[in-house]
């Protein structure tokens, strides 16, 4: 009886109107309106229709000059082989990068026609969607063979190639240290990716191990970040912009010792450099499933696959094509030398190689009307030449204006010779 | 069937496909709904509108079964299970790890996959990996030769039999008018132009690799599509990734529709504009942001934009719905927005004429301020193209990323092109054009109508040649994929990431190659594949 009293004594009186008070508040709490924070616009309707109609935008594309330099495309009738028909005039071409001259091969024309005739020209669908031809496999595996690597990959498009690969391996918060001279598709893989960007100067790889060894002093500092912070480099084996090769065995060295992964682009020293035109050696493993131009694009077009199997047969069967490829290259290098105002940027061995002015003008657009007059001379003299075309206003650092000139097997040494009395010419007659 | 009700939705019943009543244009537009009498489940909205819809606009999205959904976490979670168990056994040696790995000069580099990342990859993708990648070899037409392929280790390596399975009815190719052909017109074009030609041009546009075929091209297809000027490229993703940049930049504002094709989202993302999202399709969504925008202009700094444009694409090919195009148009003008359209599925494919969901609804093309399409699906070829008036083509041409820094097409593609283009138009001097575009429609109408009526769950519109049929469970995505094969169908089958993860599917891609016999056998061979594993479809 006792320990029931103690139980049901009750609780003080001041308890019980507290908490009744309390279950009071709840109930007035849960019952009252949200307390809103002021909206951030007071505009009544009206205003709002007011500012609707009153909002002019920018038209949709700025006008373009007529006179504009890249408006007016040069017409190429026909083929764009050795003789190219630009413009209504013949003339030897030195524009196009048909380096091992395999675009008017007959082999390669009768594979692709034999490939059209098995399978239509589009293959209607991604790769992962019955788009996979046997042509393309085929391919991927010859070109592992080819460039002595695991395996490879082919996308349809080559810009896409760098575009696409660059993002699917480095992500957001990874770094990357790329040469300054990387071309706009390698630019925009870049972007694409949303790495930490950092830029080296052209080849110094002084330069490159000074921010190399900035970032390993950062990872000291955070070694939990830097363990799953991926780390590139990405260097182009023969450059677009310079004309000039990638000191390749010391960024291996750099590589081991600050543990960075390498990203080779080589669409132009692919069938160029090296003995057996395999490119410059050392290639990086490559994933197939995620790069975003190769899941959701149309594959290649299976004739085209058959041209580039076919390309890898003739490469593969006549390895002193790149022999030859390499001494024209010397003869037009040094017969370029000396042009008053022109000067030549490029390696010797390079079959793509610029001329820029000695000096310039004063302003981009007046040298590049300059460099035109230059290219037109020639044309009209039965050389065919071009501008190194470039996106002013989206290359990160934009290279000097420059004509391009491209060499390849199938010109004679007559042609060469030709070509760059040519230039001196035109670079007497127009820029004195 | 069902007693069926009319009335106007309220509000609170609108789901996300629904045309509201207070309408863009103002006029008395009207929703009628048919609501199944018994369940609240299947919504179809019929528009009838005299101002903005000069047809009916047939879409229906069935909302997933309660019991379907639940079932499908569940199958995903026992896959997860499993994961983890079979990743623990990889770790401890007890299972063979078949991964990619490292060389062993690079065992202390940052490994290239974070673990997580490969979790659904390893466990959950590998094991249905055959139903993709397919690799056929013959032309990808209504017919098409596949080479036999077999793992004996669950799907890490394939070997090849070297085998081929004949005549797989091919449901699974984006052929919508059939011109994946190794014979015919089209063929013998293009293999004239590759022996004058070449394969190659080894030059961009603005340098040496404008040839007098793409002019040819360019033309023919700003003809084709009503717009002052074309201008072609030789990829169809890449159309969008490097114009879109061109177009727009920092300081104007992107709305993108939810379900956008990456390209898209990848030519909006390195634009650097600001990007939101609307709902899928839904126009009251789209009106919102357009009015947020234009009267709060940018954020924090509240200056206005310089300009909004708005992407869609005319058919979704995930989802097999078309685009509400008049609706659109009509509040790109009030709005003075500018409008992005890609029609990759939907050119040739829409339209008594093939010439896409802008002929489809009767509008007219100069509303669309860029027509964005692609060369690979309707006309057997490869590339992309973007219409418009002179002068947004001429900017293109000095500014588009591809212009300056990628290869021209290559010819025997463009001729292919154009021999498809003057067929469809009738130009060529036959009738073959015109019939293929009506077969597609009417196969279109039959396919959709029979799967319908077996009770099969499809999304999209009624005039979609992309036919998405509802699978949801993890499982039957590679279980239906390869019965179908089996039964010699060949299908796609796409899950997560592609779809939301309760929303797996089968998707067919109908073609006008496809005849009659052809689809009544997929018809039939579908609900025999189905039914093997014994769940009713509703």
């Amino acid at each position: 009886k006792r320990v029931r009293d103690t139980r049901t004594k009750l609780a003080p009186a001041y308890h019980l109107i507290l908490e009744g008070i309390l279950i009071l508040w709840i109930i007035r709490l849960l019952f009252s309106k949200t307390y809103k924070l002021q909206e951030r616009s007071d505009l009544t309707l009206k205003e709002k229709e007011e500012l609707i109609e009153e909002w002019q935008p920018e038209p949709l594309v700025p006008p373009v000059p007529k006179d504009h330099p890249a408006l007016n495309y040069n017409i190429v009738s026909g083929p764009p082989t050795h003789i190219i028909t630009v413009n209504g005039k013949e003339c030897i071409n030195f524009a196009s990068f048909n380096f091992l001259g395999l675009l008017n091969n007959e082999k390669v024309k009768s594979a692709a026609q034999a490939s059209l005739k098995k399978y239509g020209v589009g293959t209607c669908g991604p790769r992962g969607f019955y788009g996979t031809f046997d042509v393309h496999l085929e391919l991927e595996e010859r070109l592992a063979k080819f460039m002595r690597t695991e395996e490879a990959i082919i996308y349809s498009y080559g810009f896409a190639t760098i575009a696409s690969a660059i993002p699917a391996y480095s992500k957001r918060g990874d770094i990357v240290f790329v040469d300054e001279a990387a071309c706009f598709a390698i630019q925009k893989g870049l972007q694409a990716s949303r790495s930490n960007i950092k830029l080296f100067k052209h080849n110094d790889m002084a330069d490159l191990e000074r921010l190399l060894k900035e970032q390993e002093t950062e990872d000291q500092k955070n070694p939990r970040k830097a363990r799953v912070t991926r780390r590139f480099i990405v260097v182009e084996g023969l450059y677009m912009n310079t004309g000039d090769i990638c000191p390749l065995p010391e960024l291996i060295k750099l590589k081991y010792k600050y543990k960075v992964r390498i990203f080779l682009e080589e669409s132009l020293s692919f069938g160029v450099l090296g003995e057996h035109g395999r490119g410059i050696t050392e290639h990086f493993g490559i994933n197939r499933l995620s790069g975003q131009g190769y899941c959701f694009s149309a594959s290649l077009p299976p004739l085209l696959a058959a041209a580039a199997i076919e390309a890898l047969n003739i490469m593969e069967d006549s390895p002193d094509i790149f022999q030859t490829l390499r001494a024209k290259c010397e003869r037009i290098h040094k017969a370029l030398q000396g042009i008053s105002g022109l000067k030549v940027v490029g390696e010797s061995f390079s079959p793509a190689l610029h001329l820029q002015l000695e000096e310039s003008c004063g302003s981009r657009e007046n040298d590049v009307k300059l460099l035109k007059r230059v290219v037109d001379y020639c044309m009209n003299s039965g050389i065919a030449l071009t501008q190194a075309r470039y996106l002013e206003k989206e290359e990160k650092c934009l290279p000097p204006p420059s004509i391009r000139v491209v060499i390849t097997v199938e010109q004679t040494e007559q042609e060469l010779d030709k070509a760059a009395s040519l230039l001196k010419e035109a670079a007497q007659s127009v820029l004195n | 069937m069902t007693d069926l009700k009319y009335r106007l939705a309220p509000a609170s019943e609108m789901s996300r496909y629904c045309f509201p009543n207070n309408a863009v244009s103002g006029d008395a537009s009207r929703c009628v709904c048919l609501i199944d009498s018994s369940t609240v489940e299947e919504i179809n909205h019929i528009v009838h509108n005299g101002g903005l819809y000069k047809r009916p606009f047939n879409e229906a999205f069935e909302e997933t079964p309660m019991l379907v959904a639940v079932l499908t976490y569940v199958g995903y979670g026992v896959l997860t299970l499993f994961g983890y168990l079979r990743d623990f056994m990889r770790q401890w040696k007890i299972e063979k790890c078949q991964n990619a790995t490292e060389r062993e000069e690079q065992k202390d580099f940052v490994p290239l996959y974070q673990d997580f990342e490969n979790f659904y990859n390893r466990n959950l993708y590998m094991r249905i990996r055959d139903s993709w990648n397919r690799p056929i070899c013959s032309v990808p037409g209504a017919k098409v030769d596949m080479m036999e392929r077999v793992s004996h280790d669950y799907n890490w390596t394939f070997t090849y039999t070297g085998r081929v399975i004949k005549d797989i009815i091919n449901m699974g190719s984006y052929n919508y008018l059939g011109f994946a052909q190794k014979t015919g017109a089209c063929q013998e074009a293009a293999a004239k132009v590759l022996s004058q030609y070449g394969a190659g041009v080894c030059s961009t546009r603005q340098e040496m690799g404008n040839l007098d075929k793409h002019e040819e091209l360019e033309k023919l297809v700003a003809r084709f599509l009503g717009v002052e000027s074309a201008m072609a490229y030789g990829m169809g993703f890449a159309t969008n990734s490097m114009n879109i940049p061109a177009l727009v930049g920092k300081g104007c504002l992107i709305l993108s529709d939810e379900l956008n094709h990456a390209s898209l989202v990848l030519g909006a993302r390195l634009s650097g504009a600001t990007i939101r999202i609307f709902k899928h399709n839904n126009m009251q969504s789209l009106e919102k942001l357009l009015k947020d925008a234009i009267v709060h202009g940018q954020p924090r700094t509240r200056r206005p934009w310089k300009k909004i444009l708005i992407l869609v694409e005319g058919i979704y090919s995930m989802e097999g719905s078309i685009v509400r195009l008049p609706e659109v148009i009509a509040l790109k003008k009030k709005y003075k927005s500018y409008l992005y359209l890609d029609e990759a599925h939907s050119i040739g494919a829409l339209g008594p004429s093939g010439r896409g969901v802008v002929e489809y609804f009767g509008l007219n093309p100069e509303d669309v301020d860029v027509m964005m399409g692609t060369f690979t699906k309707s006309f057997g070829a490869a590339g992309g193209y973007i219409g418009g008036k002179k002068e947004l083509i001429d900017y293109l041409r000095t500014y588009s990323h591809s212009a300056a820094y990628a290869t021209s097409m290559s010819p025997p593609v463009v001729e292919q092109i154009i021999t498809s283009v003057k067929c469809i138009m009738g130009e060529d001097g036959t009738n073959i054009g015109r019939a293929r575009v009506q077969q597609l429609a009417e196969n279109t109408r039959y396919f959709r109508r029979r799967l319908k009526e077996m009770g099969f769950i499809i999304y999209g519109n009624e005039d979609s040649p992309v036919v998405p049929l509802m699978l949801y469970m993890p499982a039957k995505i590679g279980a239906f994929g390869r019965e179908m094969l089996k039964r010699n169908i060949g299908v796609v089958v796409v899950g997560f990431p592609a779809t939301p993860i309760i929303e797996s599917r089968a998707r067919f891609c109908l073609s006008a190659a496809h005849t009659k016999e052809m689809l009544d056998t997929a018809h039939e061979r579908t609900w025999k594949s189905w039914n093997r594993y014994s769940l009713h479809p509703k």
